[in-house]
């Protein structure tokens, strides 16, 4: 093996083999999946994301949200958050046509968040959980994610947006914290996360 | 072709040591630059690994850094401060490390000796050194902008692929520019035997930039259906490690081992037979990242197959290895580079078998979604590859700036720190992650209490990083001495004690 072009014959051939094996055929056997539709309501399941959410998931992405939280729901027989409540059924590629990319994740430092959307369906709780996590379940690790939220003095009213924080996470007195619209985005996300509905290939027992 | 050819390495002194000169400034500018990486990929870990077990830890600068910004004002923005406080968050830290120590550290490093072990085994000096110091200069904006976008909220959210299209096309084309330059030093290498750290170094830079071509292409620029993306993407990830880091980690012990020994490489067949299973093999284990995730079972399948598979070059390396090193381990007594290289090629035999037993579906539905993984990531990326660009940039260092190394106490501080450091890290990052993963899987136990339960974990992971930490300053600081010139410059090589004494 001293000429070039044997070599290079053997890089490619080689790499190519997996190339097309885990990227080519893929891509073109669940690379182009539509959504399903209900033929009586005409409703499309997974449902297309909306302007508002849409924005959320790159909040999402950009956030890191991922390096503790996974998306997907693995088959029942691995016994894998049906017990938890995480999921009425597993997750399969249908489910992810519309995330590019999808947010699967490796991790589950936190919980699943395949359905948080159904399981924690209030905009509030969101608001003050992100900005305070602790304040919610003392024994979460997660961080606070301040910098989605401003604190400001209130003058005049106190707007309707604000957190209805308890001491000690609550802002010092004629103060208030108010969402960004990028947290408003991500709240939207978390709440369209529902993947209970059921599908052909994976009904809902 | 014989069984055990000598290294092809020249006897001629004064040729050596006129390619290791013209091998200076493009290597230096590479390791400097790595090891700049390595000390802020390190503090970034630390940040993530405290916040874990602390989440309040530095949650905005302190006071007196926001109170000088706000003096500055109005020539530094209002909304700096936030933007800074937001870089902060363990969800921008946490993929600033991977980036940093990935494509900072680990691969400008590898790049780095990668073109020193080019220019020693082609036999001819460097040639177009500033076309490659360009390189480095390139690859170093695009780690630097990638960072940054990562820090201020521009993260594409994919693993090993966060780095925004700007910077990843900065690093696709220094990378290419090595490829090439690589080609064009083969090409004009002095006629004789191809030894076996070639094949792993052309290798790894003809799959790379195909892989990341690939994968930001279509993950990035075509948007690819999610459940394809989530492939491609560890495809990638894995061959990452396997296609890039690993070839040159393995062409690196496959150098120095027989190198520092003085005596020829096992077997040359046992070298060729190791190279092409690894590359049949390892371009196919991606999958084993997803199982049970949302894909078709042959895909997981074909992975797992690939993965178990791995056991044949890894053996095979190994048995090559310790065959080699055979009545010669007396020698790790004496020899920095050696030390660390050894224990990078042991820790790669165990890394490997490690991860063909987590393809396996039944160990990997406990250890999946724990730190069982960032153990075994840890065992791959630090004691594996970055132990042996240790003990290479050990070897190389003193041929550039023509000066021995400082310190023998120096090199021994940073060989057991992080030697313990990334044992010890290993072995809570796997018994946390067991515990995690056997818990998770019953339902009576509740989430809050598997959190309270790891996290004694977290924090002795922490602890583990703070001796690494100890490791690199001490490292960075002996590199530093050496570049400004302050190596010793008379006697031999510096040795953690002289073999002639008992």
């Amino acid at each position: 093996m001293n000429r070039l072009p044997t070599l290079f014959i053997g890089f490619f051939a080689t790499f190519l083999t997996a190339w097309l094996g885990l990227v080519i055929i893929p891509y073109f056997q669940f690379g182009q999946l539509e959504p399903q539709v209900d033929p009586d309501t005409g409703d499309q399941f997974p449902p297309a994301p909306t302007g508002l959410a849409l924005r959320g998931a790159q909040v999402y992405r950009a956030s890191g949200c991922i390096y503790c939280h996974s998306q997907q729901i693995r088959p029942a027989d691995l016994q894998d958050g049906h017990n938890r409540g995480w999921g009425a059924r597993r997750t399969v590629p249908r489910d992810y046509l519309y995330e590019k990319p999808p947010q699967l994740g490796t991790m589950r430092t936190g919980p699943d968040l395949t359905n948080v959307g159904v399981r924690l369906n209030d905009a509030a709780w969101h608001h003050e959980h992100l900005y305070a996590p602790q304040s919610k379940a003392a024994w979460s690790i997660m961080a606070p994610y301040k910098y989605l939220y401003t604190v400001r003095k209130i003058e005049g009213q106190p707007s309707p947006k604000a957190l209805k924080l308890q001491p000690p996470y609550a802002p010092a007195e004629g103060y208030e914290v108010v969402p960004t619209p990028d947290a408003e985005a991500l709240v939207a996300y978390l709440l369209s996360l529902n993947r209970n509905y059921a599908l052909p290939e994976a009904p809902v027992e | 072709m014989s069984t055990s050819s000598p290294l092809p390495d020249l006897n001629d002194a004064a040729d050596r040591s006129a390619i290791d000169a013209s091998c200076r400034l493009p290597v230096l500018t590479f390791f400097a630059t790595a090891i700049l990486w390595l000390l802020i990929g390190t503090i970034f870990a630390l940040l993530a690994s405290v916040k874990l077990h602390n989440p309040q830890f530095v949650t905005e600068l302190p006071p007196g850094v926001t109170w000088v910004l706000n003096q500055l004002y109005p020539a530094v923005p209002a909304n700096i401060v936030d933007a800074l406080n937001g870089s902060l968050t363990f969800g921008r830290v946490r993929p600033a490390h991977l980036n940093t120590v990935a494509y900072g550290w680990a691969s400008t490093a590898a790049i780095g000796v990668g073109i020193w072990l080019m220019a020693r085994l082609c036999r001819v000096q460097l040639r177009h050194p500033g076309f490659v110091t360009a390189a480095g200069v390139i690859w170093n904006l695009g780690v630097l902008l990638g960072t940054g976008a990562i820090l201020f909220g521009e993260s594409t959210g994919v693993e090993w692929l966060e780095y925004p299209p700007y910077a990843t096309f900065l690093l696709f084309i220094a990378y290419a520019m090595i490829s090439v330059w690589a080609v064009d030093m083969f090409v004009h290498r002095r006629p004789g035997h191809v030894y076996v750290s070639q094949w792993y170094i052309m290798a790894a830079l003809f799959w790379f930039p195909w892989l990341y071509a690939t994968a930001n292409i279509l993950i990035h620029h075509q948007e690819v259906q999610g459940s394809a993306s989530a492939i491609i993407n560890w495809w990638y990830g894995h061959n990452a490690l396997g296609l890039w880091f690993t070839p040159i980690g393995l062409a690196a012990a496959y150098y120095f081992i027989p190198k520092v020994i003085g005596r020829p490489v096992h077997s040359y067949y046992l070298s060729a037979f190791g190279f092409w299973s690894l590359a049949l093999f390892y371009s196919w284990n991606g999958g084993h990242h997803l199982i049970g995730g949302p894909l078709p079972a042959w895909v997981i399948t074909a992975s797992i197959v690939a993965s178990v598979m791995m056991i044949i070059p890894v053996v095979v390396t190994a048995i090559n290895h310790h065959m080699t090193m055979r009545g010669n381990f007396h020698v790790l007594e004496y020899s920095p580079t050696l030390r660390f290289v050894v224990f990078g090629a042991m820790s790669y035999t165990l890394a490997s078998l490690q991860g063909s037993s987590m393809a396996i579906r039944s160990l990997n539905t406990v250890t999946h979604f724990t730190d069982y993984t960032i153990g075994h990531s840890h065992l791959g990326l630090y004691a594996f590859f970055t132990m042996i660009m240790f003990g290479s940039i050990y070897y190389i260092v003193p041929r550039l700036v023509g000066s021995e190394w400082r310190s023998a106490t120096l090199i021994k501080i940073h060989f057991w720190s992080c030697a313990y450091g990334i044992v010890l890290m290993v072995l809570v990052l796997t018994v946390g992650g067991l515990m995690q993963g056997l818990m998770m899987r019953d339902a009576s136990i509740g989430f809050d209490k598997i959190v309270e339960n790891i996290a004694v974990y977290k924090v002795f992971r922490s602890v583990t990083g703070v001796l690494l930490t100890v490791g690199h300053v001490v490292f960075a600081f002996h590199f530093l001495l050496m570049i400004l010139g302050m190596g010793r410059a008379v006697g031999g090589p510096t040795l953690f004690r002289h073999p002639a004494k008992p």
